[in-house]
């Protein structure tokens, strides 16, 4: 996943795959698709030819509106499973990394109703998928079978369309870990800053770190992103010679980078410390929570102050990103999360997550962890989605205690393959040693579970 | 707004287990039945302090401002215990108050109760509630006393006066192994609640030690298969909507 100075290939690319199946492909020689098994055909192939940091593509399209107009009457809902069966068994194993991300909603479709069922018929970690909400558009009924599908395999992802909608337009994707970027475009790169590690090298009070030294490090994050993307678009010529450039299916205008914040909560109790109040913990007081909104202001402040070249798709600048983390990450907590196994309970960490999601275009993902009484009342899941995005939430989705899956920093592994590595057996999915290794790190299956229900009660 | 108050065990802001949707519960300290399964022993007593454990008089006003942090993400409030329809008083102020306030009007209210009250007190209520889940701790009047120290009689009555005036939304049956799962005994109570609404719904709910006090004999929680079988009698009477649990 490092991509050095000198990348060869855009980090994430968001190719136009409604583009693509209305005009179809000169290079990989493919007319438009007339049917739904053309198109799936056409998919298909085309996805292994879409590059990205990883090699595998990132983004698969908002299925939905991709497959719709090839979803006749004529085609039973029996006989569209068994289809889209076959096409997720494919995506499964041809492209095997959890990364991989489809989009759908925020409208109903057969497309979307099938697609949950044969995720939670499947129980697959490959591809990851993001639900876009929208409270006036996407019906409750919708949700809730997302609710089902997240009950049995982890996914989707909730987003809140509107919000992202008022930051990139209607044409944005959630892609990868969460990076919610221009369809059409994407990110050149991502450079990752670890606010812990600034906080450690800072002396001095909260404000002198805001004026001073975040200032200093947030500019050595914006050099090597800038060269990077030099690099890319000057020397190695990605957008000139690229034939997804070349047949108009993604467009450097439509890109821009990824700057990524993470350690927020080090950071702060870092900072608390500094000032004379270790006790001051992020998650659990206040202060050091409005510390955190301060600190992630400052950041976007800067971010935006810093003009960024062939970044138009993000108005020249560098789009703001709270990083999820990766498995080389020791002792520092994911993005602005609150480290986890020490959450509070579900309201409180609403509140205090809310604040600082609409600072992050690029993407923020907070996960709530929820028992299994939620499974025989999926309907309340929903209340606290729809609550969760009345309250400004950008992206989150729920991990139940006792599933197969655990969600890793964005991506999902099943908890079978992380027992076979540990007996060092082979597994399938790339990702999945990512995650063995986040794991030893984070102990992120220990996530705490919060009186989501609490009916029974210790006195003592 | 009226001066009353509450004696009030706990809030939880977050249910998925007390009714509809996500909920926010108000436990309502003092309960009129002892019952030994009870998981919440310590919110029998219906009055202030005991040692370790103190429930707190709240007024409305103050259970107001908790429910407005969380009213964007619940269906609604529900009482429990305790014993609500013990404060019911303070029961139909609360209610009352959050029907009145525009920012919470669209929050449902729910009781949850062992039914251990007269007609009166549901009518009271009535107005200010959606529903109410009533549990059913056994449908032989002996037995119940065994289980609660008091007849049945009140519950029995309860169920089909809320039944009758639309505001019934369950029926819980907590069942116990050895006690009151004969299989003669659920047919009865099928036949029974078969009667006021064959569509009625029910949560069947295997007894789970967690919580509860000591008890000789020791209380035995029934298998996943016992469970079953006790669904099957249900369904067998009438299509209700069963949940085991």
């Amino acid at each position: 996943m490092f991509e050095g100075h000198a990348p060869y290939t855009a980090r994430y690319i968001l190719p136009d795959y409604e583009k693509a199946i209305h005009q179809g492909l000169a290079f990989l020689e493919m007319p438009p698709p007339n049917d739904l098994d053309d198109a799936l055909s056409f998919l298909q192939i085309m996805y292994t030819y879409v590059p990205s940091v990883t090699s595998y593509p990132v983004y698969l399209g908002d299925l939905d509106k991709v497959l719709e107009p090839f979803v006749t009457d004529a085609i039973s809902d029996e006989e569209l499973d068994r289809k889209l069966r076959r096409f997720w068994i494919g995506i499964d194993r041809m492209l095997p990394d959890a990364f991989v991300h489809v989009d759908l909603g925020p409208h109903d479709s057969r497309i979307t109703r099938s697609i949950f069922r044969v995720e939670r018929s499947l129980r697959q970690a490959v591809p990851n998928i993001t639900l876009k909400v929208d409270p006036s558009i996407t019906p409750d009924d919708l949700i809730e079978d997302g609710v089902r599908t997240v009950f049995e395999t982890a996914k989707p992802h909730f987003v809140n369309h509107p919000m992202m909608v008022g930051d990139h337009g209607e044409q944005y994707a959630a892609v990868s870990c969460y990076n919610s970027l221009k369809i059409g475009g994407g990110a050149h790169t991502l450079v990752r800053m670890n606010l812990k590690e600034v906080a450690l090298r800072h002396d001095g009070t909260a404000e002198e770190f805001l004026t001073t030294t975040l200032p200093h490090y947030v500019e050595l994050t914006a050099e090597l992103t800038e060269a990077r993307i030099r690099s890319l678009v000057e020397d190695q010529h990605f957008y000139d010679t690229h034939w997804l450039a070349a047949e108009g299916l993604i467009d450097i205008d439509l890109f821009s980078a990824m700057f990524g914040i993470f350690g927020l909560a080090e950071c702060v109790n870092l900072l608390q410390a500094y000032e004379g109040n270790p006790e001051s913990q992020y998650g659990h007081d206040a202060a050091a929570d409005q510390l955190s909104v301060r600190i992630v202001e400052r950041v976007a402040e800067l971010v935006a102050a810093r003009p960024m070249p062939y970044c138009e798709g993000g108005g020249g600048r560098c789009f703001l990103h709270s990083q999820s983390g990766i498995d080389l990450d020791d002792e520092v907590t994911a993005g602005t999360r609150i480290p986890v196994g020490t959450e509070p309970d579900m309201l409180q960490h609403i509140a205090i997550c809310a604040p600082h999601h609409h600072l992050f275009p690029a993407g923020i993902s907070d996960i709530f962890h929820v028992d299994e009484t939620a499974v025989r009342n999926p309907q309340a899941v929903v209340d606290i989605i729809r609550g969760a995005f009345t309250s400004g939430m950008r992206d989150f989705t729920f991990n139940l205690d006792n599933n197969e899956f655990v969600r890793i920093t964005g991506y999902l592994v099943r908890k079978s393959d992380l027992a076979a590595i540990a007996e060092a057996k082979t597994v399938r999915h790339t990702s999945d040693h990512l995650a063995a290794g986040s794991e030893d790190a984070y102990h992120l299956t220990q996530r705490a579970v919060k009186r989501i229900s609490c009916r029974e009660r210790d006195p003592h | 707004m009226t001066p009353t108050n509450g004696l009030v065990a706990d809030t939880v802001a977050f249910s998925n287990v007390d009714g509809p949707g996500n909920r926010f519960v108000v436990f309502l300290q003092g309960c009129n039945f002892d019952c030994i399964a009870c998981h919440n022993p310590q919110t029998i007593p219906g009055h202030d302090p005991l040692d370790g454990f103190g429930p707190q008089r709240s007024s409305i006003t103050e259970l107001l401002t908790q429910i407005r942090r969380a009213a964007p993400f619940i269906s609604g409030v529900t009482a429990s215990g305790g014993e609500a329809t013990q404060q019911s008083a303070f029961l139909s102020d609360l209610f009352g108050a959050i029907n009145a306030d525009p920012t919470l009007a669209h929050l449902t209210t729910f009781v949850d109760s062992n039914g251990a009250c007269d007609a009166g007190t549901w009518d009271m209520l009535a107005p200010v509630i959606d529903g109410a889940m009533i549990d059913l701790k056994c449908f032989d009047s002996t037995i119940h006393e065994q289980m609660t120290g008091h007849p049945n009689d009140e519950v029995l009555a309860s169920i089909s006066h809320l039944q009758e005036q639309g505001l019934l939304y369950e029926v819980r049956l907590l069942l116990l192994a050895g006690v009151n799962d004969d299989p003669e005994l659920l047919t009865e109570t099928a036949e029974w609640l078969a009667a006021l609404n064959p569509h009625m719904r029910i949560k069947i709910i295997g007894f789970r030690p967690h919580g509860t006090r000591p008890h000789s004999p020791p209380m035995i929680k029934p298998t996943a298969k016992e469970l079953q079988s006790c669904a099957d009698i249900f369904t067998t009477a009438a299509p209700f909507e069963i949940q085991i649990i």
